[in-house]
């Protein structure tokens, strides 16, 4: 076995142990709520004026999916079976609806919102970053405060006050939403120009926030590489100025790719509370929704949706590394 | 060959690049100290209000309702009243102190955590580093707003204090990780060697030889998680998990949200809590960078 596979191997290991964690943490703490969640609901529809006999279907189907009447060990089996089969139960709040299907619903939302949102901050913050180290001056103090600030607000306050800005006090972009409430989500030209029109604002709010940090992370990088031996030293050498530049950048490009595929990752639960902010009808209001609602099978869908994604991207960039860094592939691993 | 070797990294830079470093340098070089006393003074105007505050302006009770629904500010009510005609002035000051103390008391147990973790990894090595990082390499990845999600619907009373404790044994790790590199390092310097020859045992060797060198670091984690104990706070109680018969900048904002202050152009319910949580977040990311700047001169350009 190479050196190469046994890395891949340990990886995929360790990623395996923090998967199940996952599963266990994801299955067992919604549980520690004390009392029986579907009791809970069942006497919520009761006091909504539900009739009887729906009630008992309601509680038979929950009972019999969770398989409530047998010990935690087999409903943890049971939690398993379902998820290998790809269902994620069915919602408490909006039964039927099963919770594949909402979230469904909201995940190309989040998807659209912040996949452009993350690689166009990413690509412009790179470049102001690059420029502010290598220019240095009033640039360089300007944008190093001003993207400090930007990127310590927490994205939500940003999207707040761009909300109250630009949309309530100034009326440029209509006040959050994912389209106009006269519409239905359709594939027509007409829809997607209405569905544009509020897209601008959350947009805008995350990448504003991106282009912060990642401006702050390429500046510090490209300062560490500026002072090291290999600069001065190929200065020495009399190599042109262009060349050690693109020496300096493909040195600090490396955590910067990271950071974009790491982003990628938590795509799905980076900017939940923008969603909120905006009333945009992604994964951020459909848990915000189900929290207000105690509705915990859509919860735990979400949370395990996040897990997943976060684990796939780091386990990605992890093996990606041991392609392009020869010395994290000899290097120990899990260590 | 040997003439070619640089003596010195001014002589192998040449004279232009040499030139240009040091006038980086000059123009930076007075920034830590006043980036430093700016965070400082900023952080502690906002400490001074969250304490003091009420007896100051003698406002003890921000869950009192003393007007209607969003009252326009007044004379009286300075940040006239939220939804549920509380005076936001007075749940500003209070919301403060709530945010900050889970702040600190998140931030002391990742901190602690991290540390224990992180030091016994690093200073013994071997098995119980591989074991110890093992763990903190699984936590890790494991997203921490999902646990904090997770770890707040299970828990059946959330209190200020549950809350921040939740918050802290969340996120340690990262502090767990930096500490190791630094014991592991710290491990093999000779004034350790030469107390451990004297007869110190591990416990001594730790406090004494170990623990003073990474001061700094360990200060400098703390600030960092006490900022992201902050915000973790905000967010999960935006999502409607925050401490329950209490009132925080992230409970104010959950509500001026939910009762749709942004739209109705309420700014004075949503406005100051969205400040205040920009200017913690900021002073404190602003001291943390000069305090790197301080221990650590390789990043002052020199």
């Amino acid at each position: 076995m190479s050196r190469f596979q046994r890395y891949v191997l340990t990886k995929a290991a360790w990623f395996l142990v923090a998967f199940i964690v996952a599963l266990i943490l994801n299955f067992y703490l919604p549980r520690m709520i004390p009392g029986n969640p579907v009791d809970t609901l069942v006497s919520q529809m009761a006091q909504g004026g539900a009739d009887v006999q729906a009630m008992q279907q309601v509680y038979n189907t929950y009972i019999k999916e969770f398989g409530l009447d047998k010990p935690a060990i087999s409903q943890f089996g049971t939690y398993l079976q379902h998820l290998v089969h790809g269902n994620l139960g069915t919602s408490f709040a909006l039964y039927p609806t099963s919770v594949n299907s909402l979230i469904a619903n909201a995940l190309p939302w989040s998807i659209a919102l912040q996949l452009p949102a993350i690689l166009i901050g990413w690509l412009l913050g790179n470049l102001l970053g690059a420029i502010a180290a290598y220019r240095g001056g009033w640039f360089d103090w300007g944008g190093f405060v001003g993207s400090l600030f930007l990127s310590s607000m927490p994205y939500y306050c940003l999207a707040i006050l761009l909300l109250y800005g630009l949309a309530v006090k100034f009326q440029v972009f209509p006040p959050g939403s994912g389209y106009s409430s006269n519409r239905a989500p359709n594939w027509s030209w007409g829809f997607f120009a209405d569905a544009l029109q509020h897209y601008w604002l959350p947009f805008l709010s995350l990448v504003i926030i991106f282009v912060g940090g990642q401006a702050i992370g390429m500046r510090s990088m490209a300062i560490y590489e500026l002072g090291s031996d290999y600069v001065g030293y190929s200065k020495g050498l009399g190599i042109s100025d262009n060349r050690i530049v693109r020496y300096i950048f493909r040195n600090a490009m490396l955590p910067q790719v990271t950071g974009l595929a790491l982003s990628i990752g938590s795509l799905v639960g980076g900017a939940l509370i923008t969603e909120i902010v905006f009333s945009y009808p992604g994964i951020g209001s459909l848990l915000f929704d189900s929290i207000r609602q105690n509705d915990y099978p859509v919860i735990q869908g979400i949370t395990l949706l996040i897990m997943v994604a976060v684990l796939v991207a780091n386990f990605l960039v992890d093996i990606a590394y041991g392609f392009i860094d020869p010395r994290i592939r000899t290097a120990q691993t899990g260590g | 060959m040997s003439a070619v070797l640089p003596q010195s990294r001014e002589q192998a830079t040449g004279l232009s690049f040499g030139e240009a470093l040091r006038a980086r340098f000059r123009s930076l070089s007075a920034l830590p100290s006043g980036r430093f006393f700016f965070s400082v003074i900023l952080f502690l105007a906002i400490l001074v209000f969250a304490i003091l505050g009420p007896t100051i302006f003698n406002q003890h009770d921000p869950l009192q309702i003393v007007g209607g629904l969003y009252d326009t500010p007044s004379s009286k009510f300075w940040l006239g009243t939220d939804n549920f005609g509380h005076s936001v002035f007075t749940q500003l000051m209070f919301g403060t102190r709530t945010s900050l103390i889970i702040g600190f008391v998140a931030g002391l147990i990742a901190t602690g955590i991290g540390v224990v973790i992180g030091t016994a990894a690093g200073f013994n090595g071997g098995f119980v580093e591989e074991a110890l990082m093992g763990i903190t390499n699984v936590v890790i990845t494991i997203p921490s707003i999902v646990v904090l999600i997770l770890l707040s619907i299970a828990i059946s009373t959330r209190s200020i204090y549950s809350l921040a404790l939740v918050i802290g044994v969340t996120s340690w790790p990262w502090t767990a990780r930096a500490v190791r590199a630094q014991a592991s390092s710290l491990r093999t310097r000779e004034h350790v060697d030469i107390a451990r020859l004297a007869g110190a045992n591990t416990a001594s060797l730790i406090v004494w030889e170990i623990l003073p060198y990474m001061l700094s670091y360990i200060f400098m984690a703390f600030v960092l998680q006490l900022t992201s104990g902050i915000l973790a706070e905000a967010a999960l109680s935006m999502l409607g998990l925050g401490p329950s018969n209490s009132v925080s900048l992230g409970i104010m904002l959950h509500w001026a949200l939910l009762w749709e202050s942004v739209r109705t152009g309420a700014w004075w319910a949503f406005v100051p809590p969205t400040l205040f949580l920009t200017i913690i977040a900021f002073a404190l990311l602003l001291l943390q960078s000069s305090l790197d700047e301080v221990f650590n001169p390789r990043l002052r350009r020199s």
